[in-house]
């Protein structure tokens, strides 16, 4: 056991006395010249906000119109815990909820489950029907505020449960704002969310877009995610070519319905991380706008300029914090905060100083929701529309961006497209081998984490602060709420709802939506509802390559 | 090689998907001489003792990044102990928070890794736990 205890010691870095040399390549390979000058730089000034290829942003007016929304990823334990966190978000001016889900919701499975057991409540709430949601919503104004759902595998079931929340609450569906990430392809590269194969799961996904698009015009019904790849290891440019490649394969998908795909693609939102090298990330943002545009007119001859318009949110923090110093923490996310509202995000979340390890408290949850307020309120950043339009350092860096962004697209379509590259697990093995190339850099002091592997302090122990903990009770809490339902529901309604469901998911004709909307309100649980799509669809067979 | 002629299982048990800090574990144990096998995600403690037995591994690494590190420990040891292969020495590796590192050890974890370890310090740690046991 002496043995064994000895890897703790060993995790401090010693003092490094030297200070780091400043690196002139970009992660993504991009190498960075000292000056550039006019001459290098691509001639812009043509470009308006608001105006085609959208560089300079999709609004003529960027912030002043509108501030992007400030939305806070939380949840957990039980519904009542997390309404009452919300309550405190939204007193502080907070203006859109995030919701954090727990695993056995996001996979499927009841929580008495033997697989969900000992995840119960822990990094999400817990929402297994209808009853949770509407605790979780109790005294909250769903026509007054957006919700966004981290949610994937069921992301189907929980936006018929939100609908069905409404309608309990008689809140009108056109008045729902929000999103529902729903972005399966990314889960089986990165986040492990995935239950069905990859043809049902876009069926599933082209449902929901069709069914939100006629029911909550207002509502996102996908949320295409790059955060997450970029998050386990993608550099910048793969994290915008692997998302703009899925954004085309979900358009080809709706494509197959033979609709007019004018309506779907304007409701197509996007989300991406924030990392630490603030040009590099606002001028992806410009190159992804740019791009995107581009690749619509080119592809599938819109021209309607609403549906050009590259929508999207932010994460900042994640992988760029740290466990050691993690005070430190608070100005990372400050500088990703500001670099995000350069790249013109409509919506921002930042991680507090503790979230590399935990939960966040209610103090770091605070600081993190200060923060977005100061570079608001105190910066003046948000004055005036794409300050940086014109640099010839960020338009020749956002030519550059754009063009590596194409190379990495091409790239996967000569491997036979995205689809594929997923199935055979050849993207999630470039990942994996991009997340091993980013740990040796920092292990080896070519990548510069203050105070993780450079100026450190020689006595340095890891320091969380204020340490948060799930109650203990909230998982029999909700086991136990679970039981009271299964006794006080309508038992021969939930059958037949489940079996209508069924029917429908073994066709391949009708919508899957309202037939989950009938299953959630006769209190069917998240877990009987995949079950039953299971029977019908099977499960995803994991490609394990590494 | 360091671990050449070693069989190391890493495994996701639970629901968790964060899985890159698995995977880069398991290429450095493959780079140090190991012949690796990693399970995929969402699998039993049940599941992962009866290949950990079947494919006679030297011992078992868990990645566990939702907070259930304690219970998937507890489970998979326990399996590990039905199928006889009590003395199989199991790696913890994920978030972890220092509270727990100590519970973790206690409970018969021969070792605990986070994110700011290094790898070289991680696969230096398994090598050694292995040359003692044999």
């Amino acid at each position: 056991m002496a043995q064994a205890n000895s890897a703790g010691d060993k995790d401090t870095p010693a003092p490094s006395p030297v200070a780091p040399k400043i690196g002139t390549r970009l992660r993504s390979g991009i190498e960075i010249p000292t000056v550039v000058t006019a001459d290098m730089a691509p001639d812009r000034s043509d470009d308006r906000p608001g105006e085609y290829p959208f560089t300079r942003g999709i609004f003529d007016t960027g912030y002043t119109g509108r501030l992007w929304t400030i939305r806070q990823y939380s949840g957990f334990g039980t519904a009542e815990e997390t309404n009452e966190r919300y309550r405190f978000l939204l007193d502080g001016g907070q203006t859109g909820l995030s919701v954090a889900l727990d695993l056995p919701t996001q996979i499927g499975y009841d929580p008495v489950h033997p697989m969900a057991r000992s995840e119960v409540g822990k990094v999400g709430v817990s929402l297994f029907s209808l009853a949770e949601a509407e605790i979780l919503f109790d005294g909250i104004d769903l026509s007054a505020i957006s919700t966004s759902f981290t949610i994937n595998g069921t992301a189907a079931i929980i936006y018929a449960m939100y609908l069905a929340a409404a309608d309990k609450k008689g809140v009108p569906r056109e008045n729902l704002t929000g999103t529902i990430q729903n972005d399966i392809l990314k889960e089986y590269v990165a986040r492990g969310t995935w239950i069905f194969p990859v043809k049902p799961s876009m069926r599933l996904i082209a449902d929901s877009i069709v069914y939100s698009v006629e029911q909550s015009p207002r509502f996102n019904p996908i949320s295409i995610a790059g955060a997450h790849v970029r998050d386990a290891g993608a550099t910048a440019v793969e994290e915008v070519a692997y998302t703009l490649a899925n954004g085309l394969a979900y358009i080809d998908e709706l494509k197959k319905r033979g609709s007019d795909i004018n309506r779907f693609v304007q409701r197509l939102s996007f989300f991406f991380y924030v990392h630490m090298d603030m040009f590099e990330e606002a001028s992806k943002f410009r190159a992804a706008r740019r791009l995107w545009a581009k690749l619509l007119r080119e592809r599938y001859g819109i021209e309607d300029k609403k549906t050009l318009r590259f929508r999207f949110g932010v994460v900042c923090g994640g992988s760029s914090l740290t466990a050691g110093q993690p005070y430190n923490n608070i100005v990372r996310v400050g500088i990703e905060n500001v670099a995000a509202v350069l790249g013109g995000a409509q919506s921002i979340f930042t991680c507090a100083y503790d979230e590399a390890f935990q939960i966040p408290t209610e103090f770091s949850a605070e600081i993190a929701l200060r923060t977005q307020q100061i570079v608001a309120y105190e910066s003046g950043v948000a004055r005036t529309v794409d300050p940086l339009g014109g640099s010839h350092f960020v338009e020749w860096l956002t030519d550059k961006m754009e063009q590596e962004i194409v190379g990495v697209m091409d790239e996967i379509d000569d491997y036979g497209g995205v689809v594929k590259a997923i199935e055979d697990g050849f993207l999630q093995a470039r990942i994996a081998g991009r997340a091993r190339e980013r740990k040796q850099a920092t292990d080896d002091q070519e990548r510069v984490v203050v105070g993780e592997n450079f100026f450190t302090r020689k006595d340095q122990k890891p320091d969380y602060g204020e340490v948060f903990k799930v109650d203990p009770k909230a998982a029999d809490s909700i086991m136990r709420k679970y039981e009271e339902l299964k006794q006080r529901r309508d038992d021969d309604a939930v059958k037949v709802s489940l079996r209508r469901l069924q029917q429908a998911a073994a066709g391949d004709s009708d919508n899957i939506m309202p037939y989950l909307v009938d299953c959630c309100h006769a209190y069917a649980t998240v877990g009987e509802m995949v079950a039953t799509l299971k029977e019908e669809w099977g499960e995803f067979q994991e490609p394990v390559r590494f | 090689m360091p671990l050449k002629n070693k069989r190391i299982l890493i495994a996701k048990p639970g629901l968790d998907g964060h899985d890159v800090g698995a995977k880069i574990i398991a290429l450095a144990l493959r780079d140090a001489g190991a012949d690796v096998i990693y399970t995929g995600l969402r699998k039993s403690p049940d599941y992962i003792a009866r290949v950990a037995v079947e494919e006679d591994v030297h011992c078992v690494g868990l990645s566990v990044l939702s907070g259930s590190h304690i219970e998937l420990l507890k489970q998979t040891l326990a399996e590990l102990k039905d199928a006889d292969a009590e003395d199989m020495q199991v790696f913890v590796g994920g978030t972890i928070p220092p509270d727990d590192r100590d519970t973790l050890i206690q409970l018969g974890a021969s070792a605990v890794f986070t994110a700011e370890m290094k790898i070289d310090d991680v696969v230096q740690t398994i090598v050694d736990s292995l040359e003692d046991q044999s």
